[in-house]
């Protein structure tokens, strides 16, 4: 080594785990493993520009791209980057680019073309700590980009949240999957602990199967020509787009909602937590069964569309949800949508790279259980004397007779 | 296909075919203002098309601006850029398509204001891409506001008393700019204010085509146009203008034409990462 950094290739890997047999795992980096995935799945081409804390994607995809004779271009901005990302994509080529918090929101605005025009790309944002430019530790703190829409208009795109590197390869195969076949782009949503942590993982790659687009621009050679656009001038056939457009969204929140549940079958109380901070919740709910509290995790795999009806269900059943986050509290207004005031709703974050301790997630449960307790001794002491709240009343005889389908007890799925 | 020279069906006493619309025009009325120079320029882009059999291959890349419904003209496979970035989405089809003709239109607001970097490093890149920069030195589409290429002292809605160069900075000459770098092989500078200057700018417009199709780099073509309503004058003194003060702030000719013979070449980057998978999703 005469400097510089030992740079491991990709084959040296394969043959190491060809020698080793097929169940073989290798330790590899979040950001590496993704974007091998997304080569595995078939990418032709990555449009990129270097961000911290994903530039080892970009460094991989540079290297690897050019090596298998695909199309690899650092771009000059993250606004060229998705822009040439839309007019390979308009040509019917599996395209990526990625970037983390900042580079996202220059990227918002061809998302929007894209989702109009449906156009499919998948997009990685490996998640970094904002506002502003904010710093480069791990964060959560884009889940209302993300799933709320991260440029102008009524759009939405299907995010998915992996909390492994593993489930990271995986969903890179579903996410082109869901591009193409709902033609949108699709998110992928990782955070710095994600894209920089090395984990052992199973090379199960996965190659969707190709498809010939009606819609793709490839020369108009024997046929009609074809545009990709999203304008219309005219309100009644803007609407018209519009209403597609939504007929499209609820086809996908119909059919390609996951979840994961985990320990809620005798659960009182869950914690909805996705990506490392479903992790950290892991622990801290191992930590608390040991102390005897009842708790489980409900973990979304899609961000949007959000598994709102089965929290709904599963809601039905316990004493108290509490929201981890890396952020202030932006996925736990979903949760609360869902829930509907069923149950009470507490939230634990951390902010700014931070990432909370199992002990800090532990110490917020005990916090709700005491709160719940303390209003239940209240209510049935109410209750006792005559003046009980009908609605909690009726909440609670609805919460028995919904026993026998607790929902929470299937360990995830999809709808 | 060659437009100009009669075929041999036809007899010397029956009409002799001299001129005609090129098929890839399509036959419909076009949005401009009356008197606007986008239309000969779509002419000229056909005609030049159609000579070089290009349209069952291009896939051209539509700007925002006035020429945003370029597609409803021209009979060509297009896509719809986000404000400036035609370039960047032309490098896009340019890596994963190289057997394609990859044609942008942009005007100057579009091109010398938002999207300079896009421009700036595709040129840079060396994308063998043919880009057409109407340039009008005004924001036609939203009421005649100032773009970077307003002349010194022109009135336009947002320089109500002319353009002050203390207060709004200087003209830009972005083709002079462009054609500094190695990357590029063709720019030029024509205009659609009279007859014989249609008629150079028709052969830039097919110089630039047939640089991308013999392998070289990027190649650009400006079109100074007019714009009678934006500028406050009927056609006729809009073209006057044009042939006045705007082609003294704007010098025609061409800059660079590094593909010529005897010339250094340029950089091509464009014939890199054809994939099998793009040439399967054809239909």
């Amino acid at each position: 080594m005469t400097g510089g950094r030992e740079v491991r290739t990709f084959p040296q890997l394969i043959d190491t785990e060809a020698e080793a047999g097929r169940r073989a795992r290798i330790l590899m980096k979040g950001n590496e493993a993704i974007a091998e995935a997304a080569i595995q799945a078939g990418c032709d081409a990555y449009f990129g520009y270097p961000i911290t804390p994903q530039a080892e994607l970009l460094e991989w995809m540079a290297r690897r791209m050019l090596e298998l004779g695909r199309v690899f271009v650092q771009a000059e901005s993250e606004l060229g980057a998705i822009n040439m990302a839309l007019g390979a994509a308009a040509t019917g080529a599996r395209v990526m680019v990625s970037s983390s918090s900042p580079g996202i929101s220059l990227m918002a605005e061809a998302m929007s073309y894209m989702a109009a025009s449906g156009t499919p790309m998948v997009l990685v944002n490996v998640m970094r700590a904002g506002p502003g430019l904010g710093g480069i530790g791990p964060s959560q703190s884009d889940y209302f980009q993300a799933t709320k829409g991260h440029g102008h208009g009524d759009y939405h795109v299907p995010v998915l949240a992996p909390a492994s590197i593993g489930e990271a390869i995986e969903l890179m195969a579903t996410a082109f999957e869901l591009a193409e076949r709902y033609r949108t782009p699709a998110m992928l949503v990782a955070d710095g602990i994600l894209g920089q942590a090395m984990e052992p993982v199973e090379l199960r790659f996965r190659t969707p199967e190709r498809h010939t687009f009606d819609w793709a621009l490839t020369g108009a050679s024997g046929r009609p020509a074809r545009i990709v656009n999203s304008i219309d001038l005219q309100p009644e056939l803007l609407e018209r787009r519009n209403l597609a457009l939504q007929q499209k969204y609820r086809d996908i929140a119909r059919h390609e909602v996951r979840w994961e549940a985990w320990q809620l079958e005798d659960a009182e109380f869950a914690i909805i937590a996705y990506g490392t901070a479903a992790r950290v919740a892991r622990t801290a709910i191992a930590r608390a069964r040991e102390k005897g509290i009842k708790v489980g995790l409900f973990r979304p795999i899609t961000l949007w569309p959000f598994p709102e009806r089965e929290l709904a269900r599963l809601s039905r059943h316990l004493h108290g949800i509490l929201t981890v986050e890396l952020s202030s509290g932006q996925m736990v207004e979903d949760v609360r949508l869902a829930v509907e005031g069923r149950c009470p709703v507490a939230f634990h974050g951390r902010m700014g790279g931070m990432v909370p301790t199992p002990d800090e997630v532990l110490g917020a449960l005990k916090a709700l259980r005491a709160k719940v307790a303390r209003t239940r001794a209240a209510e049935s002491l109410d209750d006792r004397d005559g003046h009980g709240d009908l609605t909690r009343g009726r909440e609670r005889n609805g919460r028995g007779a919904d026993a026998g389908m607790h929902v929470a007890a299937r360990h995830g799925g999809r709808r | 296909m060659t437009l100009h020279t009669p075929g041999p069906e036809f007899s010397a006493a029956a009409p002799r075919l001299i001129y005609r619309k090129p098929d890839v025009l399509i036959d419909r009325s076009t949005h401009y203002c009356p008197g606007c120079g986008h239309g000969i320029v779509h002419r000229l882009l056909a005609e030049v098309m159609t000579e070089l059999d290009l349209p069952a291959h291009t896939i051209a890349v539509a700007p925002v601006g006035c020429a945003v419904f370029a597609y409803d003209y021209l009979d060509v496979d297009f896509v719809e850029a986000p404000h400036g970035r035609a370039p960047a989405v032309a490098t896009g089809i340019r890596r994963v398509r190289p057997e394609a003709f990859v044609l942008t239109y942009q005007g100057d607001g579009d091109l010398a204001a938002i999207g300079t970097a896009e421009i700036v490093h595709a040129a840079a890149r060396g994308e063998r891409i043919t880009a057409i920069f109407v340039n009008n030195g005004i924001y036609g589409m939203t009421g005649g506001q100032m773009a970077p290429t307003t002349l010194l002292g022109q009135k336009t809605t947002s320089s109500p008393t002319g353009r002050d160069a203390k207060l709004m900075g200087f003209p830009i000459r972005i083709t002079e700019m462009l054609a500094q770098l190695p990357g590029v092989t063709y720019a030029a500078r024509g205009t659609v204010a009279d007859v014989p200057g249609i008629g150079k700018l028709k052969a830039m417009i097919k110089r630039a085509c047939q640089v991308q199709i013999s392998g070289g780099g990027f190649a650009i073509v400006e079109a100074l146009s007019n714009c009678p309503v934006g500028w406050g004058m009927t056609p006729q003194e809009s073209l006057e203008h044009l042939k006045g003060p705007v082609v003294e702030a704007y010098p025609l000719g061409v800059m660079v034409d590094r593909g010529a013979a005897g010339s250094a070449g340029s950089a091509s980057v464009g014939a890199v990462g054809r994939t099998d998978s793009a040439r399967q999703s054809e239909a």
